[in-house]
């Protein structure tokens, strides 16, 4: 029923009004007082010398395909999930198939070493 | 006015400003807890000069970082960098719009309540990205890279083990999965033959990796990379991401009691006998209890006002106690306080790992994620849905 979600809206309102609210607060009581020195990046007190946006190892991004895959197969499972009983013998072993798919993947990953980090 | 006091709505609005006014008081105390029982672990005392036994100590935290000069890098990204900490809170903030806090204290029950949970959880990922990156320093981006990763990687277990735990309750509603363990008669983490223990054991650790806690806590380990993501954050937006930090602990433990814990039922809900001596004899005596030790704990304070103090909270207690004793206001309050005390239990588990396990390496954490919590949670899954195929049919 899309009335249950008036009160999440009014929640979720509330919550964002919260952070924005106490930091203007904040901002009109606190002390500000910048300078040169003070406004550089932290690098244990040696000036930076290369910009910070360079580039940095793929297996971040190799990490963040494999997610997808992962987070694709669990959003199929959840409606299985529910309609468990429902679905009965039937929706197990397609559910077992799907799963039995999803396993050859994870294994052929493991094989192509795309889970190890170092 | 009338008509604004019978309307639907004021229920819900009445608990939502409760609890976002309320919360960060709880954080504050959850920070104190943190410290004191950490302290605990090493042999020390912890804070003891900010009120009795530094009672007084997260008021005086809150108080020095809204007054504390708030710096923005000259390289910074500032509206990213402005955002990001608001992004944090209020997605951490938006979970409790669901948790069954109680069966007569909640904002909203809706018939996804879980999935609103993990899609709030999952934009909370973006504010620590975001602010890791807009701060254009070394060790917040490597931070913020390390948070990205480690969520993600840890997103798939604890999806995984969630899927379980829905399968086991038929429903998506929070109070709905609180009612099917009731309805089943065992809590849902000794469920299918007590097979239920493994996506139980599973999500605590996913759930610990998620709030980015010793020992997952690689995007803001002090040792390698300052403060990681949030190393250029400083006053007030600090204390924003603590804020959000607390409240997705208080929140991971809220879903993993309602799932594998019982939500706000009683232990045994089915054994009726059990009824007086757990929900009205157990919290009286725990109250009892606690006033005993605040006024054994105030003959020993020297300062009159801490006296005093120590004094008072034996009373709030015993109003407790006395209040749980009353027939008419005890059923409208046991159910949070039953919550509250399994949600007690989790969140002291977290502070217990803090101060027992040393920080895992980033390569193992990875090869924990990956290699061996993906393949337990799926061989959970599997063995789950056969063992309750088997006990429906």
């Amino acid at each position: 029923m899309p009335r249950d979600y008036i009160p999440i809206l009014i929640f979720v309102v509330v919550a964002a009004a919260f952070p924005i609210v106490t930091l203007l607060v904040a901002k009109l009581i606190r002390p500000s007082a910048p300078g040169k020195t003070k406004l550089e990046a932290y690098e244990c007190g040696i000036a930076p010398e290369t910009d910070t946006r360079g580039r940095y190892s793929i297996r971040f991004y190799l990490v963040a395909i494999l997610f997808v895959i992962f987070d694709v197969e669990t959003i199929f499972l959840l409606p299985w999930a529910i309609q468990f009983d429902a679905l009965g013998l039937f929706g197990l072993i397609e559910m077992l198939v799907f799963l039995a798919i999803l396993i050859v993947g994870y294994v052929w990953l493991f094989r192509q070493r795309a889970l190890k980090w170092a | 006015m009338e008509e604004l006091l019978s309307s639907p709505y004021l229920p819900p609005l009445v608990a939502t400003l409760l609890i976002i006014a309320l919360f960060p008081l709880v954080a504050g105390y959850m920070v104190l807890a943190e410290r004191k029982v950490l302290a605990d672990l090493q042999v020390r005392l912890g804070p003891m000069r900010v009120g009795p036994y530094g009672a007084l100590q997260p008021l005086a935290d809150a108080l020095k970082l809204m007054l504390k000069e708030d710096i923005i890098p000259s390289g910074a990204d500032k509206w990213v960098f402005w955002m990001a900490p608001v992004l944090s809170t209020f997605t951490a903030l938006s979970a409790f719009a669901v948790l069954p806090l109680s069966d007569k204290f909640y904002v909203a029950d809706v018939n996804i309540g879980i999935l609103f949970i993990l899609a709030m959880s999952s934009i909370g990922a973006l504010g620590l990205i975001l602010g890791g990156w807009s701060s254009n320093s070394k060790y917040s981006l490597m931070g913020s890279l390390r948070a990205a990763a480690q969520m993600v990687s840890y997103e798939v277990p604890l999806g995984f083990a969630t899927v379980t735990g829905i399968m086991c309750a038929g429903t998506l509603s929070m109070q709905g999965i609180i009612q099917a363990q009731y309805e089943r008669g065992v809590w849902g983490a000794f469920d299918n033959y007590l097979l239920m223990l493994i996506p139980t054991v599973l999500f605590i650790i996913a759930g610990t990796a998620e709030t980015n806690r010793a020992p997952f806590d690689l995007p803001e380990a002090e040792s390698e990379i300052v403060a990681g993501f949030h190393t250029e954050y400083s006053g007030f937006r600090f204390a924003l991401y603590f804020l959000a930090e607390y409240a997705a602990i208080f929140v991971i433990s809220g879903i993993c009691v309602t799932l594998f814990f019982g939500g706000w039922l009683r232990p045994f809900p089915n054994v009726g006998f059990l009824e007086t001596p757990l929900n009205v004899g157990l919290p009286v005596v725990l109250f009892a209890a606690i006033a005993l030790a605040c006024i054994k704990g105030a003959t020993r304070q020297i300062i009159t006002g801490f006296k005093l103090g120590m004094f008072g909270l034996a009373g709030a207690a015993l109003l407790l106690a006395a209040l749980f004793a009353v027939p008419v206001i005890n059923p409208l309050i046991v159910g949070l306080f039953w919550f509250l005390a399994k949600v007690a239990v989790l969140v002291y588990m977290f502070i217990w790992y803090r101060g027992t396990f040393p920080r895992f390496r980033y390569d193992q954490l990875m090869d924990v994620g990956w290699k061996w919590l993906i393949p337990m949670s799926l061989g959970g899954l599997i063995v789950n849905s056969i063992a309750q195929m088997l006990a429906r049919s």
